[in-house]
């Protein structure tokens, strides 16, 4: 279907004025700044033979590594969804003194180095820090320089994604809905399971993908606080830069293939649901 | 009018010309590891003012600081060091391998190229708690250890290898003993961060562990200095550990393409003088110069230090055997405790 209606677009004369500038453009920026890396990953992957690649992605100790990655990204995209829609939700909904800090400081993940997150968030967490002196006795658990550590730190530095893509839709909503709801004689619970929640899926939908995406990447806070014990608490992007280290760049190379392309799978599969999603809806 | 007008151009011609003369006053760049930063701050100063004693030429030096793998990266992509002070010997090999310096450069000065040098050494909880004294405590049940991933810190490698090199002369060479030593040794951390920063952190400030294992030097800073003196921590020096040598070269195809040969020689040449040693024992560093060896006598421990190279080869079968991938060390992370 796609192919056919490729070449009949490009036939077609825009309505809009300034098509193949800016056509144009987005092309030679998207080659520039993320077709050209990927160039340059492959050229170096391909000079590693099969077995080489398979050798250096499937050691025990990477594999392990993409557990530990994945499942902590997994936890946190749960945990930043849940508290990323609560924020969101008190930050439109409510008018209360400091909505603006609180808004302003969503975005503090942002602009903070990550990696004095991580050593912050350490430091809150141990034993004897200030939040750790509270929570340790509660949990049993260690939280920092453990595995609870690197979800903590994923939850951080995945936070706004969640926020800043719900936000817009909440405030789009607006009170109608509710309110004719409310006249129609729904309860409070209906109204938000049958009326706000699902206009809300799609927003979520794409702010923990990248949520999840971008804590599969995240480096600098997680290291500060996972402790990296072998086979425990090491992160994917850690053997890449072990790897790095160890002078062995084919290897890095190919470790970060595997995240980048498993990165690029999910984000286009969950394009493809989102589409379906919508356009199952307005059918 | 007119003249004046002239006079004004060629006096702001000759300013502009003195300008750029000055301008092309040598500058020397030095590449060093990051905790070497207190060090060459003082160090620099001292030398330009003997160099302009001595030549009556006023120099100047560009310091860059970061790890030293980092450095020699840098180098080799390209960045114009004149010369290195490194805590790593293999991190001026793989510079001697790309051709940039020579291949014998150790021999270039006194004691292997390397002015200074250190060991590692413990720092433990106020009172020693865990009464730790040597390697083998270091390997009981109840002690944990912090100190940087190996592969991603020099400090941390020194620190397996004396490990393995304590281990070794325990058990007069029989390997799988060692192994088997080193395996709980390395078992036995609880946390490995990637930098000696962040080591220092986590013991110190995040009460990581019973025993932190870094340079000697270190080691004592972080005792003695301002940020952490009040959780009176104590330094424990084993009676046996591993000779970490400090080591500088030159880098040859920098300063012949840049002329500044005679001033990078003098500079390293510098460290071995009486005043840069004697400064050097003041940030714990241990020397060679007699004279400040004898006056420094009760600053440091009694130790017996052992050369790797003695016992595990060149640094280029340390390396391969030991710290490549899924060698010796990544064996034995691999394995069971």
């Amino acid at each position: 279907m796609s192919s056919l209606t490729f070449p009949r677009f490009f036939l077609r004369h825009p309505i809009l004025p300034g098509f193949s500038l800016t056509f144009g453009f987005s092309a030679f920026y998207l080659s520039l700044v993320i077709l050209l890396p990927i160039c340059a990953l492959l050229l170096y992957l391909s000079d590693m033979s099969w077995a080489q690649y398979w050798q250096a992605v499937s050691d025990r100790r990477v594999v392990q590594s993409y557990y530990v990655t994945l499942s902590g990204a997994f936890y946190s995209t749960i945990a930043a969804t849940m508290i990323g829609m609560l924020l969101a939700w008190i930050i439109t909904r409510y008018d209360f003194p400091g909505r603006r800090l609180i808004d302003s400081l969503v975005d503090l993940p942002f602009a903070l180095p990550t990696s004095v997150a991580g050593l912050t968030l350490a430091t809150l967490l141990v034993p004897g820090g200030w939040l750790g002196q509270w929570l340790y006795p509660l949990f049993g658990v260690k939280l920092a320089y453990a595995y609870p550590g690197i979800v903590i730190a994923m939850t951080f530095t995945s936070l706004p994604f969640v926020v800043r893509t719900v936000q817009p839709i909440l405030q789009d909503i607006g009170n109608e809905h509710e309110e004719a709801a409310l006249t129609l004689g729904a309860g409070k619970v209906q109204i938000f399971c049958r009326v706000i929640f699902p206009s809300l899926v799609p927003a979520l939908i794409t702010g923990a993908s990248q949520a999840f995406i971008r804590s599969l990447g995240e480096f600098g806070a997680v290291i500060m606080i996972a402790g990296n014990i072998p086979f425990k608490t090491e992160v994917s992007s850690l053997m890449i830069f072990v790897r790095l280290q160890e002078y062995n760049y084919p290897a890095a190379t190919a470790i970060a293939s595997v995240i980048l392309f498993s990165s690029l799978a999910l984000l286009f599969l969950l394009q493809l649901a989102q589409a379906r999603y919508i356009s199952g809806k307005t059918k | 009018m007119l003249k004046k007008a002239l006079i004004a151009l060629t006096l702001a011609a000759a300013t502009f010309a003195s300008a750029t003369a000055s301008a092309q006053d040598k500058t020397l760049l030095n590449a060093s590891y990051d905790v070497a930063r207190e060090v060459f701050a003082e160090i620099n100063p001292r030398f330009l003012t003997h160099w302009e004693k001595e030549t009556g030429q006023k120099l100047k030096i560009d310091q860059s600081f970061a790890g030293t793998s980092r450095q020699a990266q840098d180098i080799i992509q390209g960045k114009k060091v004149d010369t290195v002070t490194f805590n790593q010997v293999t991190d001026v090999d793989i510079l001697a391998k790309r051709g940039l310096l020579s291949k014998d450069w150790n021999k270039q000065f006194d004691n292997n190229s390397s002015p200074y040098y250190s060991t590692i050494a413990f720092l433990v909880r106020k009172g020693n708690p865990k009464n730790i004294k040597n390697w083998d405590d270091l390997v009981r049940d109840d002690v944990k250890l912090v100190f940087p991933n190996p592969k991603t810190s020099g400090n941390a490698r020194y620190s397996y290898l004396a490990a393995w090199l304590f281990a070794s002369a325990r058990f007069n060479g029989d390997e799988e003993k060692t192994r088997q030593f080193v395996g709980k040794f390395l078992h036995n951390v609880e946390n490995f961060p990637t930098g000696g920063r962040g080591a220092t952190v986590a013991f110190a400030q995040n009460g990581q562990g019973d025993a932190l294992l870094t340079f000697e030097s270190e080691v004592v800073n972080i005792a003695k200095g301002d940020e952490f003196k009040a959780e009176g921590f104590e330094v424990v020096v084993p009676p046996v550990s591993v000779l970490a040598e400090f080591p500088v070269a030159v880098v040859d195809k920098v300063v012949d393409a840049k002329g500044t040969r005679k001033e990078a020689e003098a500079f390293l040449q510098f460290q071995y003088t009486r005043e840069i040693q004697e400064l050097l024992t003041t940030f714990n560093y241990r020397v060679h110069h007699p004279e400040v060896v004898a006056a420094t006598a009760d600053q440091f421990s009694k130790v017996e230090l052992i050369n790797p190279n003695e016992v595990l080869g060149s640094w280029d079968d340390i390396q391969t055997k030991h710290f490549g991938t899924n060698g010796t060390l990544d064996q034995l992370l691999a394995q069971k405790p």
